[in-house]
């Protein structure tokens, strides 16, 4: 019993000791409009900065924008390097092993294929998607030939010059890009995946995640999280 | 940038490229070229010094110090790149954080390795939690440059390795005769002599180093190849002021173009050096220079 009190009060210690500091590093890829990108003067930018800034606002935390490649964007935060993961990650149960998820900031939401023609063979054709992603494990299940590719630009680039037949990906993601390429479409029906878009803590810091879903729930309960969502376009609202 | 760039939709030609190429983004691709030149600049001469060590070290008479020399060679030059990035760095900054925690944490409760987290005191923290942007960034820099270091001071150790043994001996048995001792002969005899072979091999071993900087954005540093493939990449109107197609292939040009010039710059370089340490060396090219008209 003395042992639990002693381990509650170095808790608590350590606990406050992390608020005094304040700041939280926030990692996301900064590739992947309109979720999160680099805009013209070089800063992150997109619908998580904005959302991200007003939770750490609300949250009263300082926070500091960090990019990383999406690969090792999970061991980076395990290590330590920046405290929470922003980037358009779905929350699923393989992720949810290796890290913590806050409450989910938009619904489970569509993707969506974009391929240059229509009857494109989304069965047994050559599917381009982003490595690590919940898409390219999707695809991975339904026995199409999946190319993975690093970033989000170059699995467009693939369906461009023929190396795959279309790219699956988030469908906010792919719209603006059918939208502004004539030779590109979104086909097929859509594919429900993933349980929604999370940030993703480390398992040990219960404190930030309780931190940041007081603070979701507070923009969920207000509208301004449908406002946000409604503005970047990225997902249906809640 | 310029006065004119506030609406650039109105811009065109030249106008546009000029607005367009002294956009904030762009500033960090040009800053971004400093930082690869600034890499190679501390990074060489440290896996020089790391070469030098673990050469010294391998060619040493007491065991242990020569395993530890050849361990060293065999097993950084045995592991790929890619994984010894991925892998050692941050096993590299974790041992950081890990000595400073016991050291300035010695009442710390809580287990350092919870589940996959690695939890160490906020004090521990390297650099610490609430330190500047620029912190961060200067001490991932700092472990780039370290971990380039050890992987290409254990080539540059094998190359001197070879270089020193390749000293004709009938120079240090002479130097032996004389009366010099061991050490003396190393720094007198051995070392300066030894340079002249190992020049083609650390030259070599230099211009993979540029070739390899691209493996920073791994590490988290954004290199020029990053900013290359960002900036190149479709821009969408809805997201920024100045949109265009894939251009990756126009901006990896100039990355080509770079390249090339660096290289070929290192090349005349090292070229001369060569013909500096020729001078005077018991090899063809010495003797070349010796009969050589003055």
């Amino acid at each position: 019993m003395k042992k639990i009190i002693l381990s509650t009060a170095a808790l608590a210690f350590s606990a406050s000791f992390a608020m005094a500091q304040d700041v939280v590093r926030m990692g996301t890829e900064g590739a992947y409009p309109p979720w999160n990108f680099i805009n013209d003067s070089g800063e992150v930018d997109g619908f998580e900065r904005e959302l991200g800034d007003e939770l750490c606002k609300r949250a009263e935390l300082t926070c500091e924008w960090v990019t990383n490649e999406w690969d090792s964007i999970i061991p980076n935060l395990v290590s330590g390097n920046y405290d929470v993961i922003i980037a358009g990650m779905s929350i699923t149960d393989e992720r949810d092993e290796v890290i913590d998820f806050t409450q989910n900031y938009t619904p489970p939401d569509p993707s969506a294929y974009l391929a240059m023609s229509e009857d494109v063979d989304l069965q047994n054709g050559v599917i381009a998607a982003q490595s690590g992603t919940i898409q390219a494990g999707y695809i991975a299940e339904q026995g199409a030939t999946l190319v993975e590719f690093a970033t989000p630009e170059e699995t467009i680039a693939a369906v461009r010059n023929g190396e795959a037949d279309a790219v699956l990906a988030d469908k906010s993601f792919l719209t603006p890009v059918a939208e502004e390429d004539p030779d590109l479409m979104i086909v097929g029906p859509d594919v429900a995946l993933g349980g929604g878009v999370g940030m993703g803590v480390r398992e040990s810091d219960t404190e930030l995640k309780e931190t940041f879903d007081a603070a979701i729930q507070s923009m969920k309960d207000d509208g301004s999280l449908n406002e946000l969502i409604k503005k970047w376009d990225v997902a249906s609202t809640f | 940038m310029f006065s004119y760039c506030t609406d650039p939709q109105t811009l065109s030609g030249l106008t546009w490229l000029s607005c367009y190429l002294t956009t904030g983004k762009h500033m960090a691709f040009y800053v971004s070229f400093g930082t690869v030149l600034l890499l190679l600049a501390i990074t060489a001469p440290t896996a020089l010094l790391f070469g030098f060590g673990g050469a010294a070290a391998a060619r040493s008479r007491i065991a242990p110090v020569s395993w530890l020399g050849k361990g060293y060679i065999a097993i950084v030059r045995g592991v790929p790149d890619i994984a010894f990035f991925l892998f050692f760095v941050i096993a590299l900054d974790q041992a950081f954080e890990w000595t400073r925690h016991q050291v300035l944490c010695p009442d710390w409760s809580e287990p350092i390795r919870q589940g996959n987290d690695f939890v160490v005191c906020p004090q521990a923290k390297l650099p610490l939690g609430d330190a500047p942007q620029w912190v961060h960034e200067t001490y991932g820099f700092f472990v780039a440059v370290l971990t380039f270091a050890i992987v290409f001071g254990a080539f540059a150790a094998n190359v001197l390795f070879g270089a020193m043994r390749a000293v004709p001996h009938a120079q240090l048995e002479t130097a032996a005769a004389y009366g010099m001792t061991r050490r003396q002969t190393f720094w007198r005899i051995l070392v300066p002599q030894m340079w002249v072979y190992a020049l083609p091999g650390l030259s070599n071993l230099w211009m993979v180093l540029i070739k390899a900087t691209p493996l920073l954005f791994l590490l988290g540093v954004e290199d020029i190849v990053y900013w290359a493939r960002e900036l190149g990449g479709t821009a969408n109107p809805r997201f920024t002021d100045y949109p265009h197609g894939d251009w990756r292939m126009w901006y990896f040009l100039a990355l080509l173009v770079f390249y090339l010039a660096f290289t070929r710059v290192s090349e005349i370089f090292l070229e001369r050096l060569m013909q500096k340490l020729t001078h005077g060396q018991a090899t063809t090219g010495g003797e070349a220079q010796r009969k050589a008209p003055a």
